[in-house]
């Protein structure tokens, strides 16, 4: 890899963390969620962006996560980093069985097949309203988020850890990708997106690898789903439903498809954009909608996209 | 020599066209097959059913002594079947070097580098593929084959669209390939074909007319009737 990649991404989680020491505490939850929502992007855009799989469905490996974590800690006595794994391994396993079948369709008919799972599953967490609470949620109490892990004592009600937490879970997401797309599976990634016929022409078992980039997805999903639960102490059914299908499809695209940074960026954007638009007007989706069709005409390829194909051929 | 490929009362059918009906075809290692036959003879088809982008509709398939009959395309690729598609099939918005390197199952690496130089593009591996002329792509082609390090490279109507030059080298690729690899050949252009050929195996609406050496071949009443014209 070369040394310009690793100081780009280095220096993206450098500028995150001396960013705290400045911002004030508003801005600090802000980009805790948003560093939390953008693992989420990153894995979704190994699917979209560089598979050229379109999935509407990830809203429920993400509400796997969120109430697998929530429930584990509320319900069977789970500390947090235990709640964590086990959402994630569950995120895995529900992605794996939903992939198996999802993936037997391709094209439309492959967005139509997740976002029918994901409905499926939103109203498998609405039906079971007695233990998931519904739309009211579950509300996690501070008790429930306090452990301790290697000796040292932690509580995610502390908004400096949950920070640097977030800013390490990032960082993690950011270096695993890395590592996939510039690995020999990734590569053949690549190929399936271009040309998947030919891709099996060579030799390539392309059925596995699409079940490979749906499953790092799922579990990418799954691990914001339960991070965003344990540290914002909470899981409503909203978390679930087809706008969280919707969103890291947007902030992929706006920050760009098949760039490492790009659904960071677009993550980040999206939610100043709204927050910047709902300080004066109560129609701020309005203001996203315009903000999209803008970016659509003059950034097709997003910005990072853009800026990949005009100046910085490089970018990974 | 010893028997490479062969297929037992192969057929498909699409609806009620035989495309291919009850072919028994046996190819010996190292050799060089022609199949030729007018346009819908089944060629296509028949190299399909082989490499197994098509599955039969009945009859077996054979490699290297082992039945691929139920084998998926790309598991026949491992074992030795190569194929380069008569509409070329190349990752258009890759580089040349990346198209090769993936069938090299190299990608990332240089390895494309060695099979773009036998086809006499190594001066264009950094260029996209998409952007590259018709018979560049085409040679891309079969470069991309070269690079799978076949046992049977099977190419598809290979000199479409190339120069008069460009076929002239091209025939000294596929006697270089020869050399390690059995090579069956659907061509059109009859020169190319008498020049490389070993035998061939003349299809006629799905079945096979004749088989034999050029020379035979050439003094077949029936290939003349059914395929090459009078004179």
């Amino acid at each position: 890899m070369s040394v310009r990649i690793i100081l780009l991404h280095a220096g993206v989680i450098l500028a995150l963390f001396l960013m705290q020491f400045l911002a004030s505490d508003y801005v600090v939850l802000t980009f805790t969620r948003i560093m939390v929502l953008a693992v989420y992007a990153l894995g979704y855009n190994i699917l979209f962006g560089y598979t050229g799989l379109l999935s509407l469905g990830h809203a429920m490996f993400f509400a796997t996560g969120l109430y697998g974590a929530a429930l584990g800690v509320t319900r069977f006595g789970l500390g947090v980093p235990e709640a964590m794994l086990v959402a994630i391994g569950l995120g895995i396993i529900v992605s794996t069985v939903i992939g198996a079948i999802s993936l037997r369709a391709s094209g439309v008919a492959f967005m139509i097949v997740t976002l029918m799972f994901s409905q499926a599953a939103f109203l498998t967490v609405l039906y079971f309203g007695d233990y998931t609470r519904g739309d009211e949620g579950i509300v996690i109490s501070d008790e429930f988020r306090r452990f301790s892990l290697f000796g040292l004592e932690a509580d995610l009600a502390n908004p400096v850890l949950r920070y640097n937490l977030a800013l390490a879970f990032l960082a993690l997401a950011v270096a695993v990708t890395l590592a996939v797309i510039r690995s020999r599976a990734g590569h053949v990634l690549v190929a399936i997106r271009e040309n998947e016929s030919r891709t099996a022409m060579l030799g390539y078992d392309t059925a596995r690898y699409k079940l490979l980039a749906f499953v790092l997805s799922g579990a990418f999903a799954a691990f914001s789903g339960a991070s965003y639960a344990l540290m914002f102490a909470y899981a409503g059914s909203t978390l679930a439903s087809i706008q969280y299908s919707i969103h890291p499809l947007l902030w992929t695209l706006l920050g760009g498809a098949a760039t490492v940074l790009g659904p960071v960026l677009g993550t980040a954007l999206m939610f100043l954009l709204v927050d910047f638009a709902s300080g004066f007007t109560s129609a701020s989706l309005l203001v996203v909608g315009v903000a999209l069709i803008l970016l659509v005409l003059f950034f097709p390829k997003g910005i990072l996209g853009t800026l990949r194909q005009r100046y910085l051929p490089w970018l990974p | 020599m010893s028997l490479l490929l062969e297929t037992r009362a192969l057929s498909r059918s699409f609806g009620g066209l035989k495309a291919v009906e009850a072919v028994d075809f046996s190819l010996s290692r190292g050799e060089v097959r022609a199949v030729i036959g007018p346009n819908g003879a089944g060629k296509t088809t028949f190299v399909s059913l082989i490499s197994g982008r098509i599955a039969p509709s009945s009859g077996s398939i054979v490699f290297a002594g082992e039945d691929v009959t139920a084998l998926p395309a790309f598991r026949r690729v491992q074992r030795g079947i190569a194929y380069t598609f008569q509409i070329t099939s190349i990752y258009a918005n890759l580089t040349a070097e990346e198209n090769v390197a993936l069938a090299a199952h190299r990608p990332g690496t240089h390895a494309g580098r060695d099979y773009l130089a036998r086809v006499g593009l190594a001066d264009r591996a950094a260029q996209r593929a998409g952007t590259l002329s018709y018979g560049h792509q085409r040679l891309l082609e079969v470069a991309m084959g070269l690079a799978l390090r076949p046992k049977l490279l099977i190419l598809d109507e290979p000199t479409q669209g190339l120069s008069d030059s460009e076929i002239e080298s091209f025939i000294g690729l596929v006697r270089d390939v020869a050399r390690d690899a059995t090579v069956l050949l659907i061509e059109h252009n009859m020169p190319v074909v008498m020049t490389l050929a070993h035998r061939i195996t003349v299809l006629d609406r799905g079945r096979i007319l004749a088989e034999g050496r050029p020379e035979d071949i050439r003094a077949s009443d029936a290939v003349q009737r059914a395929y090459l014209g009078t004179g």
